[in-house]
């Protein structure tokens, strides 16, 4: 196993520091700082209650922040709602795939595909050749190609998972937020999504969430350890797994 | 290469619907003007006008679908822009009455001038003119729906929270047009139209003509509305029905969808109102009483949520056989019309649409806002 | 002469009067000038003479003739062409006169003004208080100075120390027109001070403005104390019809905070079960009052459990029948219940009829109590206050304290791992849905002593009810408790400057405006687990 040191990113991509949300007193993140490089995946990882799922809801804009920054580039994201975020170029894909069950497969590609986002344009909306390719390659690529005219109800679990991968590629995003992008999936399903997020990782940052230790082992990249709302450890797996601090933790005191 | 599905714009449905309202638009007002009366062919006056209102109610069914059936938003409201549509239209009749009001007044509504008001008030001018009161027909019930959609679709006010203060908006303006000092008529509303665009509103041409209008206008509704649904706009739609939020991560301004949505459907319902007004000669504030709302909600339930044509054929259905009980045994009228409500919610979700495609109903009953709650506090 | 014989009068007056004395002072109306008679009148009124009061009334009402031919005064009245006589001096009927013979005692507006005031210190040595508190109200009012002599005597008289009180006012007020010294003026104000009407007010203003001396600016000031203290009774009465809106507000509300709240259910009949509720108790009073008439003062008391049984019954049938097969579709829920209320609705008009039925009031809700003196607080709207108040106590004891309580909230909180210990959910959720229910027929037993107990009572409220649910913020008792006396109040203190209509019409675009502010209420629960 190569033993991965800290790979230096030319730029930083996403820089959040300090960022505290509350919720009725309970402290959810705590001060949390943490910064991706462009075209760095980031695997995250943490006990229940650990503020994953948080982190992500500040990134995106669902939740605002009461004290802290969020930078993407240079645009400050928490004073941004999650349209304007998503359309900046992040990505999102929740714990419990979300997908469109009454469309077809084709149809939340296309719903995903990056173009005019305002209701007019929509209204007028044509398929274009040009998206026909790109529904057709993102198909392909999260291997749903067969099923493009099922709905997505219909699929299952592990496939619904991808089509929420699909969609987030369609965006073409330069940030994707993965939640737990493995969980319920077959060891075959598991292998193939690693796969498939370190061919996306190629050209995009990636940030996972996942609680699958294998899984992260296979993505093979540097990782966050979260407790109680900010950062216990980073560094790559066997590094943090050997950490003192992060075996206390999941062991429990 | 695969083949990229399309919606299409009318779909089999959309098709026999406008072909038999295009037939129903023809015939009656051909049977009633042209066949003699007393043979089985003719059709009484009074059955023009009351299938009219009935196209009338199909047109404010049509609307609620648009919003509830497509975007999943209940409105208990939309009574409010039927009404407030069909008093824009009320206060052209008004003023086309003139000097042959009780009181002579050729200025001044008779109850005006029974409230000892001198002038029109600043609101009333204008109607005298056919296309400004038009324009205020559509343009009064999308106003309002802009600015309260505005305030509520921004604030993220969901599923039955949006609800309830839609029907707090129609209470609202219920209690404010019974108000005498609102200058609508309090109580009474505006009635006694002479005429219409100089034709005399009690003559059966003229009601043949407002008849054929309703049939065009729901038509022309629904080929508009299948247009938005059929459209990207649609498809974006039904993904905020459903999962709303995941709309939003995709970089959907959700609150423009269902502001564009929402008005579009208010301004429906107000030409719907617009039509009524001189068909049933009367509008009073009883229009904007909640429970009409809610009965224009179940007749499309009934009719099949989510279909267009089913709401239309579901509001007539129903007041059809509103009308029958209401004469035959007017006392079971709300037995059956409560009872509706329950059998459709807890055993026809598709409704008569559902009965008509023959029980193929493939897509599961989507995943509501509650239902996600409930799991997530699961968690 | 005629005043020292007035004089005499009085001090005769102090060692009692013979009915011949009367009858002179009666007699002595009638001849002279509107001058003499002036005296004469004030002679009597000293004398206070038992028939004094009705010869005055007499007079005043222009029913008092004297016969030509002896001068005797009698009370008479027209019928037909001559005049039934009652001789004053002992109210005996004195035969018939003709009217040639008789001639009316005239009078004037002076000396009608005269006798107005003379009867209020007659009255004031009445054996009757209610007659003399009247007595000394009425000089409060118009504080004229010549009904001060007597005013005192019955002050030194007066037993009831209430009473006596209002008496000294009323010589307070009667000083400031006379002509008595400053430093008695100046205690006639502070006297007046404690007074709080605005009569009082108005009198010390006008005083104010008839004097130039030290007693202007402690006159003004009296006036300004008593205008500010109106001013906060004026509040507090607002405060309290707030309340007491609030209460019957929270009754119908409460059960709707469990149904909606707790469960998540969007239950539109509701109201219905209020509408049961009242019904409830129209059907107990009926038949406590045929089998049990002795009881009929408690048959409200009997409703309370048995409305609340009723309406909890048919909501628990509700929830098993109908909205179980609706969790998680609140859209559906709403729809359904709906359905339910108008079968409800048609099932009690065709019962009972589409008209009000009357509930009567048992006499201890009857009846009202003064605070200060200003305010009057209706008996039954402070039964319905205690009631809204000790139907919540119990509720909040239910849910925090007990064993039903804590498997509401576990069900609520976390269904599959309340079944998983055991707990049937199945039957907590009919139970909370009862309970919500049954909660709304008590709301019932207290709106039939307020509202009309119609087949429409429910529909009144529903709108309101939900308001209150969604304003004070789903999911919390003391929410709905806040909800519901905010808007409450609000309602009552907009009403005197909007009007009720306009007011409510107010609340209801607020509440639409704060919903949108903070769609989720006034105590929201704030966290992940709220919105999907």
């Amino acid at each position: 196993m190569i033993a991965l040191e800290k790979p230096q990113f030319a730029e930083t991509l996403l820089f959040l520091e300090d960022v505290t949300v509350t919720f009725d007193g309970f402290r959810a993140l705590n001060k949390l700082g943490l910064d991706v490089g462009r075209g760095e995946m980031r695997a995250i990882i943490g006990p229940n209650g650990a503020g994953k799922t948080t982190m992500m809801d500040v990134i995106t804009g669902k939740t605002r922040p009461d004290e802290g920054r969020v930078l993407f580039g240079d645009i400050d994201l928490t004073r941004l709602d999650e349209a304007a975020i998503a359309n900046l170029g992040i990505g999102r894909k929740f714990q419990k795939p979300t997908v469109f069950e009454n469309h077809s497969v084709w149809t939340n590609l296309e719903l995903a595909l990056k173009a005019n986002r305002s209701p007019w344009a929509s209204l007028r909306w044509v398929l274009g050749g040009e998206a026909r390719d790109k529904i057709a390659a993102t198909l392909e690529r999260i291997n749903l190609l067969p099923a493009f005219a099922s709905l997505a109800g219909d699929l299952s679990h592990g496939q619904k998972q991808w089509l929420e991968i699909g969609m987030l590629l369609m965006q073409e995003p330069e940030l994707l937020l993965v939640d737990e992008p493995v969980a319920g999936m077959t060891d075959a399903e598991t292998e193939k999504t690693a796969h498939l997020l370190r061919n996306i990782a190629e050209t995009r940052s990636v940030v996972v969430v996942e609680h699958d230790m294998e899984f992260v082992r296979a993505l093979n990249v540097r990782v966050t350890v979260l407790h109680e709302g900010s950062v216990l450890a980073e560094g790559n797996l066997d590094a943090v797994q050997n950490n003192q601090k992060v075996i206390d933790v999941y062991l429990g005191r | 290469m695969i083949q990229a599905p399309v919606t299409p714009i009318l779909g089999r449905g959309g098709v026999i619907f406008l072909v038999l309202l295009l037939a129903v638009a023809i015939l009656v007002p051909v049977l009633n003007l042209f066949a003699t009366p007393g043979s089985a062919l003719h059709v009484p006056d009074y059955m023009v006008t009351l299938i009219g209102k009935y196209l009338c109610y199909a047109l404010l069914a049509l609307a609620v679908d648009l919003v509830w059936g497509f975007c999943g938003i209940l409105s208990l409201g939309h009574g409010a822009f039927f009404a407030l549509g069909g008093y824009a239209m009320g206060m052209y009749l008004m003023r086309q009455i003139g000097s042959r009001g009780v009181y002579g007044n050729p200025e001044l509504p008779d109850f005006m001038v029974f409230l000892n008001w001198k002038e029109l008030p600043w609101y009333w001018q204008g109607f005298e003119y056919f296309p400004f009161a038009l324009l205020m027909v559509f343009l009064v019930p999308g106003a309002l729906a802009f600015v309260f959609g505005w305030l509520a679709f921004r604030s993220r006010v969901t599923g039955v929270y949006l609800s309830i203060i839609t029907q707090a908006m129609t209470f609202a303006l219920l209690l404010a047009f019974f108000r005498n000092d609102m200058g609508f008529g309090g109580n009474n509303g505006l009635t006694d139209f002479k005429d219409i665009l100089g034709f005399p509103v009690q003559a059966s041409t003229t009601r043949a003509v407002l008849y054929f209008c309703s049939a065009l206008a729901l038509g022309g509704c629904f080929i508009l509305a299948r247009r938005i649904v059929s459209s990207k706009l649609g498809l974006v739609l039904v993904s905020i029905r459903d999962a709303e939020s995941r709309t939003r991560f995709l970089g959907y301004r959700v609150e423009h969808y269902k502001l564009f949505v929402f008005t579009v459907s208010a301004m429906m319902a107000g030409l719907a109102g617009a039509l009524y007004v001189p068909q049933v000669g009367i509008i009073n504030p009883s229009e904007f009483s909640p429970e009409n709302s809610i009965e224009t909600v179940i007749w499309t339930a009934f009719g099949g949520r989510g279909t267009l044509w089913g709401a239309a054929l579901g509001a007539i259905v129903v007041n059809a056989a509103k009308s029958w009980f209401t004469g035959l045994l007017p006392d079971a009228w709300l037995f059956i019309l409560g009872g509706l409500f329950i059998v459709v919610t807890l055993f026809m979700p598709k409704g008569l649409a559902g009965i008509f495609s023959g029980w193929r109903w493939a897509p599961r009953p989507p995943v509501t806002e509650a239902a996600k709650v409930s799991t997530q506090a699961a968690e | 002469m005629r005043s020292l014989a007035a004089i005499l009068m009085l001090l005769l007056m102090t060692c009692g009067v013979w009915a011949s004395d009367a009858a002179q002072l009666i007699n002595a109306l009638a001849p002279g000038d509107f001058k003499e008679r002036e005296t004469a009148i004030s002679a009597l009124a000293a004398s206070g003479a038992e028939e004094a009061a009705p010869v005055l009334q007499a007079l005043s009402g222009g029913n008092l003739y004297v016969r030509k031919s002896d001068g005797k005064v009698f009370i008479a009245e027209t019928r037909g062409d001559a005049l039934a006589l009652t001789d004053p001096v002992g109210m005996a009927a004195a035969g018939e006169g003709a009217k040639a013979d008789i001639e009316k005692i005239k009078i004037n507006n002076n000396l009608r003004r005269l006798i107005s005031n003379a009867l209020g210190g007659l009255t004031m040595v009445s054996t009757d208080p209610a007659a003399r508190r009247k007595a000394a109200l009425s000089v409060l009012k118009s504080g004229d100075p010549a009904a001060l002599p007597s005013l005192e005597k019955a002050i030194s008289d007066e037993k009831d120390a209430g009473l006596a009180a209002l008496m000294k006012q009323a010589a307070a007020a009667a000083t400031l027109r006379s002509d008595r010294s400053d430093a008695e003026k100046m205690a006639a104000i502070g006297v007046l001070k404690e007074r709080t009407d605005r009569d009082t007010a108005a009198l010390l203003t006008a005083f104010a403005a008839t004097t130039d001396s030290g007693l202007k600016d402690a006159a003004t000031a009296a006036a300004q104390s008593i205008e500010s203290t109106l001013a906060r009774w004026a509040a507090v009465q607002n405060v309290w019809y707030g309340l007491s809106l609030s209460s019957v507000l929270l009754l119908a509300a409460i059960g709707l905070a469990i149904t909606f709240g707790v469960m998540g259910v969007i239950n539109m009949a509701h109201g219905e079960m209020v509408m049961l509720g009242a019904y409830t108790t129209y059907v107990v009073q009926g038949m406590v009052a045929q089998h049990a008439p002795g009881l009929l003062p408690y048959a409200l008391l009997l409703a309370v459990p048995a409305a609340f049984l009723v309406s909890g019954s048919v909501g628990v049938a509700l929830e098993r029948c109908v909205i179980r097969f609706l969790y998680g579709r609140p859209l559906e829920t709403l729809l359904a219940t709906w359905g339910v209320s108008l079968v409800l609705q048609q099932a009690v008009r065709s019962i009972f009829g589409p008209t009000n039925k009357e509930v009567t009031t048992p006499a201890w809700m009857s009846g009202s109590v003064d605070v200060g003196g200003v305010l009057s607080l209706t008996m039954n709207r402070i039964v319905i206050l205690a009631f809204a108040l000790a139907v919540f106590a119990g509720l909040m004891m239910l849910m925090k304290a007990s064993t039903a309580g804590l498997q509401m909230r576990a069900v609520t909180q976390n269904r599959p791992m309340a079944n998983a210990m055991g707990i049937r959910s199945n039957w907590v959720d009919a139970l909370t849905f009862g309970l919500g229910s049954g909660i709304a027929g008590l709301a019932g037993v207290a709106l039939s002593q307020i509202d009309n107990v119609s087949p429409n009572l429910g529909q009144s409220y529903i709108i309101d009810s939900f308001l209150v649910v969604v304003f004070g913020g789903v999911g919390n008792l003391w929410g709905t408790l806040a909800g519901a006396v905010t808007l409450g109040v609000a309602n009552k203190f907009l009403e005197p400057f909007a009007g009720a209509v306009l007011g409510k019409i107010l609340i209801l675009i607020a509440v639409i405006l704060f919903i949108q502010k903070r769609p989720r209420g006034l105590f929201a629960l704030k966290g992940r687990w709220v919105e999907a």
